[in-house]
């Protein structure tokens, strides 16, 4: 592992809107320098993807942008991120992404051109793999596909390129199904792992070429899955915090491999990366509601460098398009953010510290994003001899934290919930620091139908 | 009912395997679902009697406690393992038809869609109500479907999708049964889904849950 000391060593100066190492992208937006800009997502409403609905499609893209661009305006706003996620069909299709990513861009430059208004496309293609079963992580001709819409959008304008990987993920469903936190953490420590070494060598090596900006993954296929899961209450809270944590050791390696941030705002995990290698961060919190429930609404935007609205769909609301209406929200959620850091440090850990204290002890998932326990557990996680013993250190870690917290009557979770900590505890301890050993044991339990070890070079 | 068989319908509620599996701690030791569906038979409980008052009661408690959140997943499955542990023992009589099952519900994810955590845990719960569940997988397309109500005629079809641009694959999926079934029963359910799409799509029943989708299913098979 490259990371072994904290990038921020003291929760203080783990705060929105500062991060050590600011991304500057090419219309000039300075990332984690001082601002706290939106990052609006959005996705289409219920309709088909194909040659008759093309034009409808594209259109709909250029009136979002156009939409939220001229909301900006209105508010006198510093700048914006626009994240462009891609549907199967648009990456199955490159020329479809690729296109789509062009006319936004237009929209992008004519308001910088006309009124100095800095806006940024994020490129996010959807990772094909996951379609086969199992899938072929190296060698699938899906890749292909994925490298030609990295490259193609790139070239069409998308200015920071995002993924949300899925290396580990066909281990990993069952794994959460089943709360088996030993398969788990060998999805997700060494599957996912091997999977972001490979996958982000290849994206920061196309980045580089172009002259644009590796900007970060996320575990969200894992670690939101899980929270989604809990919030359903089909697997234990507790459970989910810590699937949480072990999922940043995963993306961690996209930052080993050079990506530099703003990291991707579904990844709750972003506060420690951010931590542990200085990066800025996108986050998601109250106003990503519209996309999924959560229990870290405040919380999430205590350490944000953009603040996200995870994805909205284009439908008609009484004020205007959903897009427009979240971007608004969005806008009026960071200018709060940063008046703050305009009055300085004291306003800034102020409205922080609201942040974190209206979430914290609802749920262990909350718990585990405050900024002093990140500093805690990232500290264990940067201990780590590898990427398996760094995911048991934060695991243990965060079971310690969290099980404090129940004891001195903090958090209050049901019996039923608590009794996960021990066992959860009994489990991790059984794991094999030794990638090899763990490997083995986890075949001989598993079997390889459902992966196959040579596509994450075993 | 049998002490015997009160204590199989525990062990499958609470997820006891067999003697040497370790869960429930507090039942560590003792005869788990395998051990005691055999001594069932070998007593001369007839075995359709073991699955209509044991197996299935079984897993209807778990069940309702899912539904009412008070149980979790990893809960259910353990009893589900349990409970395939018992049913290793009743194989047999399914083979020859002594016993029977309520019905064939046939399952997937619709073509464009791999999400399938919440499929599986619908096919799960219906499985433990006492139906066949032949499970199509994700990413599954309409002549997948049709092929395989053409071999399970009389099955009720289940139908998931988790996003708004897979929703409509639905619909497709629905026309192209209908055309060749029009009576075929088919339970729609996922995330984005409501009861106004699955009326507009001409579906037979939508459910939020996947309690929802058994109590369905009991009507169906009553």
């Amino acid at each position: 592992m490259r990371f072994n000391t904290l990038s921020i060593k003291k929760s203080n100066d783990l705060i929105f809107g500062y991060s050590p190492k600011p991304v500057t992208t090419r219309r000039g937006l300075i990332i984690g320098g001082g601002i706290v800009y939106p990052e609006l997502n959005f996705t289409l409403p219920t309709m088909s993807i194909n040659d008759s609905t093309l034009t409808n499609i594209t259109n709909q893209y250029k009136e979002i942008v156009n939409g939220a661009l001229e909301r900006a305006l209105q508010l006198e706003a510093p700048g914006l991120i626009f994240e462009f996620e891609t549907l199967l069909e648009m990456t199955q299709n490159p020329q479809i992404a690729i296109g789509l990513v062009k006319v936004m861009n237009d929209v992008c430059e004519e308001y910088y051109v006309k009124h100095g208004l800095k806006s940024e496309i994020r490129l996010t293609p959807n990772d094909l793999r996951e379609f086969e079963r199992p899938p072929k992580q190296r060698t699938s001709e899906l890749l292909d596909l994925m490298i030609e819409v990295f490259e193609g959008g790139l070239n069409a304008g998308g200015d920071l390129l995002s993924i949300e990987s899925t290396g580990g993920k066909e281990v990993s469903d069952d794994a959460l199904m089943n709360c088996n936190i030993k398969q788990l953490i060998f999805a997700l420590s060494v599957l996912g792992v091997r999977d972001m070494k490979m996958l982000w060598r290849k994206m920061v090596d196309i980045c580089l070429k172009k002259g644009k900006i590796p900007a970060g993954d996320t575990a969200c296929g894992f670690g939101n899955t899980a929270m989604v899961l809990a919030e359903k209450k089909y697997i234990p809270k507790v459970f989910a915090a810590v699937v949480r944590i072990v999922t940043v050791v995963r993306t961690l390696v996209c930052i080993e491999e050079g990506a530099v941030g703003p990291d991707k705002d579904c990844g709750y995990e972003g506060v420690y990366l951010k931590a542990i290698t200085g990066i800025p961060i996108s986050m998601e919190g109250k106003t990503s509601a519209c996309a999924h429930l959560s229990p870290v609404g405040n919380i999430a935007g205590a350490c944000a460098d953009l603040w996200s609205n995870e994805s909205v769909q284009n439908i008609k609301l009484l004020s205007g398009m959903a897009p427009t209406a979240y971007y608004e929200q969005l806008e009026y959620d960071t200018r709060l953010m940063n008046e703050a850091i305009k009055e300085g440090s004291a306003s800034i850990l102020n409205l922080q510290r609201l942040m974190v204290n209206s979430d914290i002890y609802h749920d262990p998932q909350a718990l585990v994003l405050a900024p002093d326990v990140v500093i805690q557990v990232a500290g264990e996680i940067v201990k780590g001899k590898n990427y398996i013993d760094a995911s048991i250190r934060g695991a243990l870690k965060g079971l310690d934290i969290i099980e404090e917290a129940v004891n001195s009557d903090k958090l209050k979770l049901e019996d039923r919930e608590v009794i996960w900590i021990d066992s959860l505890r009994s489990e991790i301890e059984t794991i094999p620091t030794d990638e090899s050993k763990f490997v083995e044991e986890t075949i001989a339990e598993i079997g390889t139908t459902k992966f196959i070890p040579a596509e994450y070079g075993l | 009912m049998s002490d015997l068989l009160e204590k199989l319908m525990n062990c499958v509620e609470l997820g006891k395997i067999n003697k040497v599996s370790s869960f429930p701690p507090s039942l560590k030791g003792q005869d788990g679902a395998d051990e005691l569906c055999k001594m069932a038979l070998e007593e001369g409980i007839k075995p359709q009697v073991i699955l209509n008052e044991a197996l299935i009661p079984g897993m209807s408690k778990i069940g309702e406690k899912f539904s009412q959140g008070r149980a979790f997943v990893p809960e259910m499955l353990i009893s589900a393992k349990a409970m395939t542990a018992a049913m290793k023992h009743l194989k047999p009589f399914f083979t020859s038809g002594e016993i029977k099952r309520k019905g064939t519900f046939v399952i997937g994810t619709v073509f464009g869609d791999l999400h399938d955590i919440g499929k599986n845990i619908v096919a799960m719960t219906i499985e433990g109500s006492g139906w066949e569940v032949i499970d199509l997988g994700v990413d599954v397309k309409p002549e997948k479907f049709v092929e395989t109500i053409e071999k399970y005629p009389d099955c009720v079809v289940g139908l998931s999708a988790l996003l708004t641009t897979t929703m409509a694959n639905m619909e497709v999926i629905v026309k192209e049964i209908k055309n060749k079934y029009p009576d075929k029963l088919i339970l729609v359910g996922g995330a984005p889904l409501s009861q106004e799409f699955c009326n507009k799509i001409g579906a037979s029943f939508y459910s939020p849950d996947p309690q929802g989708a058994v109590e369905f299913l009991k009507k169906v098979a009553a």
